[in-house]
């Protein structure tokens, strides 16, 4: 695998993940710190996360998983006193690359958050704003068929096409959440990064999340924080630990969740953490 | 292993762990019990084992509703997941060996007084060796001893040697007086429980290693056993 030799180690548990199988690293991290002002949040973190693939980010509350999410998409620059050093690179690309457009960047790495949080406008302005930005449509039609493409792809299209007029705040919070992804998609982007996007949801729209997930990363590279290990363990290919700021262990998901190599992480996930 | 954050978990585990130790126990005792009236030819004694079987079979249930309860409850991982799914096939290794403890108990009733001493001998040495082997493989378990178990599946070899020497002596006896062959039939069946025994404590030994490893145990255990490929060759003519 292309790791990062040393000074930096890369927490790859099997040395080729199984997820890797059409071998391309989508996101490399390398050396890695994030400070909020005095605190030391993320501490010389490397990993490398296979494109095609859902990578699922564990760890209890204060791990830094959710800082390093927020790490990928320069969403941390928006917060005041926090500093990112290191190496992120998305397709090779330094992310952090003073001459980098980052609203490109942020259309390009999608992001999904907690609690849905759809625009006050409706369905169809929600799908249809980031398309229209970034001059992804020429015309009224073109843009017609991004949003339904949008729609389609993030399973919601049959639920709504007869109230695309309709305000996106009005549907319920499994079809909103569903309506964020499909505005992320809607701007083509290649990486997704979901933080905790089923916290506030039933198990039902949990379950149709889940299931869009798994359809998704046919075609994208999918990042998804979460507190419930039984949703890591159903969604991702790859599962990481995070612990204190540090990646503790990073390797397939079948083995994370039968066999972890470190104690700290077996002490997680079977709930024996302190 | 340090404690779960919610207390109640580990009694889940402790209970399990607890019955399967009390299953083992019975198991041991039911194994005695049936190598003694057997060489006794001791029929009330082989009558309380035949009785006794149905506890072995109620604890094993006990076990496997425990466990499906707690995967229910808890949706272990990791170890404890290893942990529950080695506890259930561990109670139905135990479970087997009652029931082969019961059979050859069961053929006391076939044994008559005049069978000579020297055709038990052999049978009664298996029984105390696969004994022995029973006895390690619950010690390997309570302890998650992975080395012991291994000890303990190496050591299964021994019994295969003795079991084909014995299908060997035996088939001799047979054919020396024909009149030895229900008898010997018999004691066959008691010699092949006690191998039978030996290679279920070898899957509790693979299971015990996959408990602690998280890995099952790769290389396939050498098989001593070759009486099923045995020829006999009346009067020493050959076949061919």
């Amino acid at each position: 695998m292309n790791a990062p030799t040393a000074p930096f180690q890369t927490y790859i548990t099997p040395p080729h993940p199984r997820a890797l199988s059409n071998g391309k690293f989508k996101i490399t991290a390398s050396g890695v710190d994030v400070h909020y002002g005095e605190k030391h949040a993320i501490k010389n973190l490397s990993i490398d996360i296979p494109d095609r693939a859902v990578s699922a980010f564990i760890g209890p509350s204060g791990c830094g998983k959710s800082t390093f999410l927020r790490a990928i998409n320069r969403m941390n620059d928006t917060i005041p006193g926090c500093r990112v050093t290191g190496d992120i690179e998305v397709d090779k690309h330094d992310i952090y690359d003073p001459k980098i457009d980052v609203v490109q960047l942020r259309a390009k790495v999608g992001m999904v958050f907690q609690k849905p949080n759809p625009f006050p406008k409706s369905i169809y302005e929600n799908v249809a704003y980031g398309p229209r930005i970034h001059g992804l449509a020429k015309d009224k039609t073109e843009l017609d068929q991004i949003v339904e493409q949008s729609l389609r792809k993030a399973g919601l299209w049959e639920e709504v096409k007869d109230r695309l007029a309709q305000p996106g705040t009005g549907l319920s919070g499994g079809q909103q959440q569903r309506l964020c992804i499909a505005r992320a998609i809607a701007v083509n982007p290649e990486v997704i990064l979901m933080d905790e996007p089923c916290s506030a949801l039933d198990p039902i729209a949990t379950a149709k999340i889940e299931e869009l997930i798994d359809e998704l990363r046919q075609n994208y590279c999918i990042v998804i924080v979460t507190h419930s290990m039984q949703q890591a363990a159903r969604v991702s290919q790859l599962t990481a630990f995070f612990h204190l700021g540090t990646l503790v262990e990073y390797g397939d998901t079948d083995e994370m969740f039968t066999a972890p190599q470190e104690k700290r992480t077996q002490d997680y996930i079977t709930g024996r953490f302190g | 292993m340090s404690e779960h954050t919610v207390k109640s978990y580990d009694d889940d585990l402790t209970q399990i762990k607890t019955m399967l130790a009390q299953m083992g126990g019975l198991v041991e005792q039911q194994l005695d019990d049936a190598i003694d009236s057997l060489t006794r030819r001791d029929t009330a004694l082989a009558d309380r084992v035949i009785q006794n079987d149905e506890r072995v079979d109620v604890l094993e249930h006990q076990v496997e509703e425990k466990a499906i309860l707690t995967i229910a409850r808890r949706q272990p991982m990791a170890r404890d997941l290893r942990e529950i799914m080695v506890a259930i096939r561990v109670a139905s290794d135990l479970e087997r060996i009652g029931d082969l403890a019961k059979n050859t108990a069961k053929r006391t009733h076939a044994m008559s007084d005049q069978l000579p001493r020297k055709l038990m001998a052999g049978v009664t040495r298996m029984g105390r060796l696969a004994q022995v082997e029973l006895k390690n493989i619950l010690d390997a378990y309570s302890n998650s001893n992975a080395e012991l178990a291994m000890e303990v599946w190496r050591s299964d070899e021994d019994l295969d040697a003795l079991y084909n020497s014995i299908f060997r002596e035996l088939l001799t006896y047979m054919m020396e007086d024909p009149r030895n062959i229900s008898l010997c039939t018999h004691l066959l069946f008691g010699a092949k429980n006690m191998e039978r025994i030996g290679d279920h404590a070898t899957n509790i030994a693979e299971n015990i290693h996959y408990l602690v490893n998280g890995k099952p145990l790769g290389e396939g255990r050498p098989k001593k056993d070759v009486t099923s490929g045995m020829r006999v060759e009346v009067g020493g003519a050959s076949e061919e």
